[in-house]
């Protein structure tokens, strides 16, 4: 039948009737029903695209050997380092879930975009140092063919941290171990600083450290983009949707010490599509859970802190949503060029944006102001009475400006540490972590991507040891407290 | 100190060339002064502004290649052009090597102006006079024996160095405090009535000419700061990707006396810049853009104006 039908010159005989019955009728209708049959054929022979009941390219796939919960930075640079170091090449499905393809409410868009090496815990310092080395050679680690280099649009300037005399001492040893691990900062007196900086009022400074180089601000929507072009190039594949739900199976062990355990492996992610009730289940292997200020729905959602209290089970993933407002004002008799990323020891910080006299700036509120996280508006009184009266303190220069914008933006903030969760829950055994970075994830996530690849592939840190940063110090009361947060 | 203008090498369009072609202009062969900025750099600003990949023009006009074709079909075709990108970076690796045993051997002055010599540029020690590679790139190895002269001024314009390169000479800056003997440090002519001593890093190179570098970013620009003590003069006329964020980083250099900053393509506002620049550094004389350029003319044009209101 089917044979028959591609023949030609049996066509009208099997189509229609004879010549005789159709002689007023043009060919053109014969030959369009041919074709239409005969692209029907070419999609059921193997190598069509042939679904019978309706397209789905739309959906994830059903099996996929790792599921990046959040496309992010954090979740990007995941992607990146685990194509990059698989052995062989190709050899792992990775898929990226993101809610939201305009990252309207990501932390990374919405981020200041400064990356610096003064931190007090060495980890930090290490994560940092090698994130700077990556955007220094971008355009090597990210290099496609055929497509435009990419500019990050890196402002050497340098962070400026002042310190009152209450802080100095803290700060002279946390300039000691960053310059052991091998940043380069320095710490300035105040009639330094005044020569240096002649718009700053030195008045409540007792010390000031100075990044001297690899400190600065960048462009991480620049970043976001590179390292979603690469990645696609690499043979990631996305997702539009969100993750609902996890079928796991959970299996009861002993430990040697007798104690009942119960662990859970996720077998399947429910992903939901976008503005509709149709979800894909996707088998998987592995989870990495990059959802940023959301990871704490994400990890519930996945059984983490289920149990009683104070144990191991009952330990939640301490990763909640914070809302930060940044402004951005004029201000023509402003510091000029040479401005460094300046964090007052009040807290309050600015940096310069642009040639024109602009400054962008904020402050983190005191645990008792934080503002509600339900919505992203702006309140304006907030730099009036926070924001402003310290910087017009520190740089007189700032008693006269206009506010210009302003906008909110995502902390991932831990509240255990305020330092970033990395590596696998002991119980959910196959949920890893990438999250928590609580203000400082953007400048670590090349880092921190590497270090969540080597321990997926090769189940321990390789390049940085990460270990302080796993989730069992939650359980064990095991603070890795960073003193330098803005 | 006599400049060398007149001895400068005439361009080397073929290392140029291979070093720089992810950036060069396609079809260009001549370093022009008056570079054309580059199409990424002219996208939209702002803090949320679009991702700077934007195709440049001569890949839009030259139209997909057959390679092209096929590597969007064939993964082997795919790996072959990306090892062929992989190579040309690895190139620029290979020419910014530490050369470590020259070092150990003869000292971080010599190294350093090793590197500079088999690069194509050109160093001058103190007392001495300029040490050049010839057209086909050999140097005498005379200098290897002045263990502890410093070296004076570098010339490394057209050179392929870049941030590593720049690195390792820096940091031999640093380290040549330690091999300074105290009479040579009293034959400087402008150090203070006594001669510090030994153990402070004295770094003595007073210019630094990094004219027409293809690979001279702002991230070399942060790494200048060691030399803050000696650099009197620094060069970056026509870098192709030196941009105003690097240059805020050139403050460190307090003694700097004389700045090129002229013909730098990817600054987006070169008479602004040049005045920031001015405000930043005031005791330097710096060479750039003329800052009157786009200003509007004087009262006569303005009153004119206002005579005719209408256009004409």
């Amino acid at each position: 039948m089917l044979r028959r039908a591609l023949q030609p010159g049996l066509s009208r005989g099997v189509l229609g009737r004879g010549l005789g019955t159709h002689r007023g009728r043009s060919t053109l209708d014969q030959n369009g029903k041919v074709s239409e049959i005969k692209k029907k054929i070419q999609s059921v022979l193997p190598r069509g695209a042939w679904n019978p009941l309706r397209d789905t390219s739309y959906l994830p796939p059903e099996h996929s050997d790792v599921v990046i919960v959040g496309g992010g930075v954090i979740g990007l640079s995941v992607a990146y380092w685990l194509k990059r170091l698989e052995k062989p090449q190709g050899a792992i499905r990775v898929l990226v879930v993101e809610r939201d393809h305009t990252y309207s409410q990501a932390s990374t868009a919405l981020s200041v975009g400064g990356i610096r090496q003064q931190f007090s815990v060495p980890e930090n310092i290490q994560l940092s140092l090698f994130s700077v080395e990556f955007l220094r050679n971008i355009n090597e680690y990210l290099a496609v063919v055929d497509d435009p280099p990419l500019d990050i649009q890196f402002n050497p300037s340098g962070y400026l941290l002042l310190a009152s005399e209450k802080g100095a001492a803290v700060m002279e040893s946390n300039v000691k171990v960053q310059r052991q691990e091998g940043a380069k900062v320095c710490l300035m007196s105040p009639e330094q600083l005044r020569n240096k900086f002649p718009w700053i009022n030195t008045e409540g400074v007792a010390l000031a450290s100075y990044g001297m180089e690899h400190e600065g601000w960048f462009d991480p929507w620049c970043l976001l983009q590179g390292l979603r072009r690469k990645v696609q190039s690499m043979g990631v594949l996305f997702c539009h949707g969100e993750v609902t739900r996890f079928v796991s199976s959970s299996s009861h062990t002993e430990t040697t010490s007798g104690e009942e355990v119960t662990l859970r492996r996720i077998h399947e992610v429910h992903v939901k599509m976008d503005r509709s009730l149709e979800y894909q289940p996707v088998e998987c292997a592995l989870v990495i859970n990059a959802a940023g200020a959301w990871s704490g729905q994400i990890a519930e959602l996945a059984g983490v802190g289920k149990g009683p209290p104070g144990t191991l089970q009952g330990t939640q993933l301490p990763v909640e949503l914070r809302k930060r407002y940044v402004y951005l004002w004029h201000c023509p008799q402003g510091p000029g060029l040479e401005t460094p990323f300046v964090i007052d020891a009040s807290g309050a910080y600015f940096r310069r944006e642009g040639l024109g006299n602009n400054y962008l700036g904020g402050c983190s509120p005191t645990e008792e102001e934080e503002p509600d996280p339900g919505n992203l508006e702006v309140d304006h009184d907030f730099f009036q009475d926070k924001v402003w009266p310290p910087l017009a303190q520190r740089v007189p220069a700032f008693e006269t400006l206009k506010v210009r914008s302003a906008w909110a933006g995502y902390y991932d903030y831990n509240t255990f540490d305020q330092n970033g969760v990395v590596g696998p829950h002991p119980l959910v055994v196959n949920m890893y972590f990438a999250t928590g970075f609580s203000g400082h994830g953007l400048q670590q996530a090349p880092a921190v991507g590497r270090a969540v690849a080597e321990m997926v592939l090769d189940g321990h840190f390789r390049t940085i040891n990460l270990s302080p940063f796993l989730f069992n110090r939650f359980y064990l009361g095991e603070k890795v407290q960073e003193h330098n947060i803005i | 100190m006599a400049h060398p203008a007149n001895q400068r090498k005439k361009p080397d369009c073929g290392r140029w060339e291979s070093g720089g072609r992810e950036w060069a202009l396609p079809g260009k062969r001549v370093w022009p002064l008056h570079l054309v900025t580059p199409v990424w750099n002219r996208g939209t600003r702002g803090t949320r502004g679009l991702s700077r990949a934007v195709a440049p023009e001569g890949s839009q006009k030259k139209g997909r290649s057959l390679l092209q074709f096929l590597a969007d079909r064939f993964y082997d075709v795919q790996a072959l052009r990306e090892y062929l990108l992989r190579k040309q970076v690895l190139k620029v690796h290979q020419k910014n090597r530490p050369f470590t045993y020259i070092r150990e051997r003869f000292g971080p002055h010599a190294a350093g102006a090793y590197f500079i010599l088999k690069q194509g540029g050109a160093v001058k020690f103190q007392g001495k006079e300029w040490i050049r590679s010839d057209a086909r790139g050999h140097f005498s190895l005379d200098f290897l024996k002045f263990q502890a002269v410093p070296v004076e001024a570098v010339d490394a314009s057209g050179c392929a160095i870049n941030y590593q390169g720049l690195d390792s000479v820096c940091e031999w800056a640093e380290t040549a405090g330690l091999f300074i003997c105290p009479s040579v440090v009293g034959s400087r002519k402008d150090h203070s009535a006594s001669p510090p001593p030994p153990t402070v890093a004295l770094k003595e190179l007073q210019s630094l000419w990094l004219q027409r570098c293809p690979h001279v970013d702002d991230w070399c620009l942060g790494r200048l700061h060691p030399l803050a003590n000696s650099l009197q003069e620094l060069s970056l006329a026509g870098c192709p990707r030196i941009s105003e964020r690097g240059l805020a980083s050139l403050h460190h250099l307090q003694n700097l006396r004389r700045l090129d900053i002229s013909d730098l393509p990817a600054v987006s506002n070169p008479g602004l810049t040049r005045i920031l620049v001015e405000e930043m550094l005031p005791s330097c004389q710096v060479l750039g853009a003329d800052w009157a350029q786009g200003l509007p003319s004087g009262p006569e044009e303005q009153s004119r104006d206002t005579a005719s209101p209408l256009p004409a």
